[in-house]
């Protein structure tokens, strides 16, 4: 009997979700307020700029590459569109350029990683860098406020007593789960990270994949800079700092290998909806923010040992 | 005098016996061949007599005392050395660390490497086994025979009284399998009791004292190899008669698919070819003669300096396999492993890669088309498998080799390239490679067979070319088809 729970769950890659369910259980019997729709509703809004972040991640993390850059792409995008949009500039044709910009930021790690050849890991560590100045060189340093009373409507703004970022988040889920699961991309994306010898020899074109990765991963990090920014009703150049390891996090939880090719988009908003429902139990909890952080990583610790554990029983 | 018995053993796993009270036994100064398709059982039976495994019953004797090998560890102090098939080695360290790894104590001054000492050791040892190379060199420097003889070298070092060398010369060429014999012939003479398992029978005669068969996890027999004959022990070891290892197919060749004129590229130069049609061409050579990068070049890998590839009339201009793919040729790498098969994918997804823009509409992947490509390829190949949705890991080589195989013919090609087509697999799914290139030859296909494998090549092609330091030095047909030939011009000669 134990054997065959077993199985099922390694087998579904049932690990990360037996630990939100476990999660949510204690939560919700040592604190009356946890399960109650308005906190979730607060949990789900909570998650979704760093799940947005972590579904560009997952695609990225598949082909065995990593961004690190998401977090100053986010910040980058976040003040294009302020900046335009206090010029003026309506606010969908400012987004949209937002967008272009996280486009092009991905695309330039694309290019470094599949032409030059460069490890992903670098070539990000470097782009993280470079956008975060040319961010602090576009805002001078400062915060751009007096955003359009409309902009911030997106960010705040409900649709049938949901959030509109939440909405947006499961749009983008969706959307980038048939793009994964049954288009020949995604097929292609799992096979890149399985071998990508194997991959190249099959005719895959790999190079115009990997930059495909990447300029997805920016988008998704310019898509969430708007979000934040409109929930803030500012842009601030220091924002987003330190999201690229939350996404990471969130990927890593969901059970998705930092060697790519194996791993699930299910198992990546499993991964944000742990590290949300955390932050919010231990707020709940009145735990001392000093604690919190502690806490927290020795929680992602243990979730990820039960989840090698799995693995290593192959 | 010792003498090596294992007596009774039997081991299963999660109840599926996968030996059953089997015997087997060598003596110092003794070859011993262990002979049995892919799942004998033959890798468990010297797993447990390494200490990998430990047996449920029987037990392991020297000198006729039960000994007890629970530990890897165990197994080398009582002199038990084991050469494994894939080569367990430092690609980024010297020749001389890679001896050094495992073994740091004993090349040890107050807790620092002593470096001399260890160039000294590895230099004796490296010259016994005839390697002339720097125990400086880095290791991917070396090719994989050499390689392989850094491997036996390691075991050489420990001392041992027994030696098992699983496939040693199944990455080998020609000239290094005959030093390997002289080391193995050298090891007897010197008292080591060696157990040898190769599927390739010729060898067995040449190195072997003795044979013992295994088939479905049991003991068959145990033949001395002066008493047998190939044809014996093949149905020994497949339970019935195989009537002809290379079953060749007369046929007409039709009109040219494909020619190579002047080819060059960084590995290769001068090289011409032809295949029609309706043929199977053989293209042979010592390792490192260039046989592979030719492939590579007419499949898009290379790319060329100068020359032209030539199809059905038309120059192609090919700039990497996605376009040799569409212009109908298609490769069967040597190494399915790591270039020919995404192993922890399923039978399914690894079927409909290369085609996979085929089987779409709109992006999104047609499944239907997807698990019926499957299902065909896994009938028409007889790919033993429960599930369309099995991991290729999990697959006998035989069946991962159908699964590569058979990726490519749902590509439809019009030349299919083998570059070591039956490396590693058992006999029985060697012949049905073999049917299977004589069912495309008599469809008209043309199929170019690399094969280290010489008795292979000579028997299953029509024609072969011999390629000689990265260029072709000659063309055998007919009855200049023999081995002799052959060897002369592969190793420069004339015929």
């Amino acid at each position: 009997m134990m054997q065959r729970i077993i199985n099922t769950i390694k087998r579904y890659h049932l690990g990360p979700l037996i630990g939100l369910v476990i999660l949510i259980f204690i939560l919700s019997f040592a604190t009356a307020k946890f399960f109650t729709f308005g906190n979730l509703r607060n949990v789900a809004l909570q998650i979704s700029v760093n799940a947005l972040i972590a579904v560009g991640m997952t695609f990225v993390i598949l082909t065995a590459g990593i961004d690190l850059s998401v977090g100053s792409t986010l910040a980058l995008s976040a003040a294009i569109a302020a900046q335009l949009m206090v010029g003026h500039i309506n606010p969908w044709l400012a987004g949209g350029a937002a967008l272009f910009v996280g486009g092009l930021a991905g695309a330039l790690n694309g290019v470094f990683v599949a032409y030059a050849g460069l490890a992903p890991f670098i070539v990000t560590l470097g782009t993280m860098t470079l956008f975060r100045g040319l961010t602090e060189i576009y805002t001078n340093g400062m915060p751009i406020f007096n955003l359009p009373r409309g902009f911030a409507g997106f960010g705040t703004g409900t649709f049938l007593a949901i959030p509109i970022p939440v909405w947006v988040m499961a749009l983008v889920f969706v959307a980038a789960w048939v793009v994964l699961y049954r288009t020949t991309a995604g097929r292609r994306i799992y096979a890149i990270g399985g071998n990508e010898r194997v991959a190249f020899l099959a005719g895959v074109p790999v190079k115009r994949y990997l930059v495909g990765v990447y300029v997805v991963s920016g988008i998704l990090a310019s898509l969430a800079g708007i979000i934040l920014a409109s929930r803030l009703g500012s842009a601030e150049p220091t924002a987003g700092v330190g999201y690229e390891l939350d996404a990471i996090t969130a990927v890593v939880l969901g059970g998705t290998s930092l060697m790519g090719g194996e791993g699930t988009l299910i198992g990546t908003l499993i991964g944000a909806l742990i590290l949300g429902t955390i932050d919010n139990g231990l707020n709940l909890l009145n735990v001392n923010s000093f604690y919190q952080d502690a806490v927290k990583g020795l929680i992602i610790l243990a979730a990820i040992m039960l989840d090698r554990k799995k693995s290593a029983g192959r | 005098m010792a003498q090596l018995e294992m007596e009774g053993i039997s081991k299963a796993f999660s109840g599926v016996k996968v030996l059953e009270n089997v015997n087997f036994q060598v003596d110092s100064g003794e070859v011993v061949a262990l002979l049995g398709e892919n799942g004998a059982g033959k890798s468990t039976l010297m797993k447990i007599l390494t200490g990998v495994y430990t047996a449920d019953e029987g037990q392991i004797l020297i000198d006729g005392e039960a000994v007890v090998v629970r530990t890897i560890r165990d197994a080398q102090d009582l002199g038990l050395g084991m050469i494994y098939q894939e080569l367990n080695l430092f690609g980024n360290l010297s020749v001389a660390e890679n001896f050094l790894v495992g073994r740091e104590d004993k090349f040890k001054t107050l807790g620092f490497v002593n470096y001399p000492l260890l160039y000294e050791k590895v230099s004796a040892t490296m010259e016994t086994l005839n390697l002339n190379r720097n125990p400086k060199e880095r290791l991917v420097n070396l090719s994989v025979g050499e390689q392989q003889l850094v491997e036996i070298g390691k075991a050489l070092q420990q001392d041992v009284r027994f030696l098992i060398m699983d496939e040693p010369t199944s990455a080998l060429s020609k000239a290094e399998t005959d030093r390997l014999f002289e080391i193995v012939h050298a090891l007897k003479a010197k008292g080591v009791g060696i157990i040898y398992i190769s599927h390739r029978l010729e060898e067995l005669f040449r190195v072997a004292d003795r044979v013992t068969v295994l088939r479905d996890g049991r003991f068959i027999a145990t033949v001395r190899t002066e008493e047998t004959t190939e044809r014996e022990l093949v149905s020994l070891m497949v339970g019935r008669d195989i009537e002809d290892r290379y079953p060749h197919e007369q046929s007409t060749p039709g009109e040219s698919i494909l020619r190579a004129e002047k080819l060059k590229t960084s590995a290769i130069r001068d090289v011409s070819l032809e295949i029609r049609g309706g043929e199977i061409v053989g293209l042979g050579g010592l390792m490192g003669s260039g046989r592979t990068e030719v492939a590579r070049a007419l499949s898009g890998i290379d790319s060329l300096q100068s020359g032209k590839i030539v199809m059905e009339g038309r120059i192609l201009h090919l700039r990497s396999p996605a376009s040799a793919i569409r212009s109908g040729i298609v490769l069967v790498t040597e190494d399915r492993k790591n270039e020919g098969l995404l192993l922890p994918f399923t039978i399914r997804e690894n079927l409909a890669l290369p085609t996979l823009s085929h089987r779409s509409r709109l992006g999104l992947v047609r499944r239907q088309d997807e698990r019926k490509n499957a299902e065909e390829w896994v009938g028409k190949l007889r790919i033993k498998t429960h599930s369309m949705e099995q991991a290729t890991e999990n697959l006998s080589g035989g069946n991962q080799q159908k699964v590569v195989i058979g990726k490519w013919l749902a590509c439809k090609p019009k030349l299919l390239i083998l570059d070591e087509p039956t490396r590693g697999i058992d006999v029985g799914a060697k012949q049905e490679i073999y049917q299977l290139m004589n069912q495309l030859k008599l469809e008209g296909k043309a199929v170019l067979m690399i094969s280290s494998d010489l008795p292979e090549l000579l028997g299953m092609s029509d024609r072969v070319y011999v390629m000689h330091e990265g260029t072709v030095r000659g063309e055998l047909q007919g009855r200049e088809m023999q081995q002799e030939a052959f060897m002369r011009l592969a190793t420069g000669g004339e015929v």
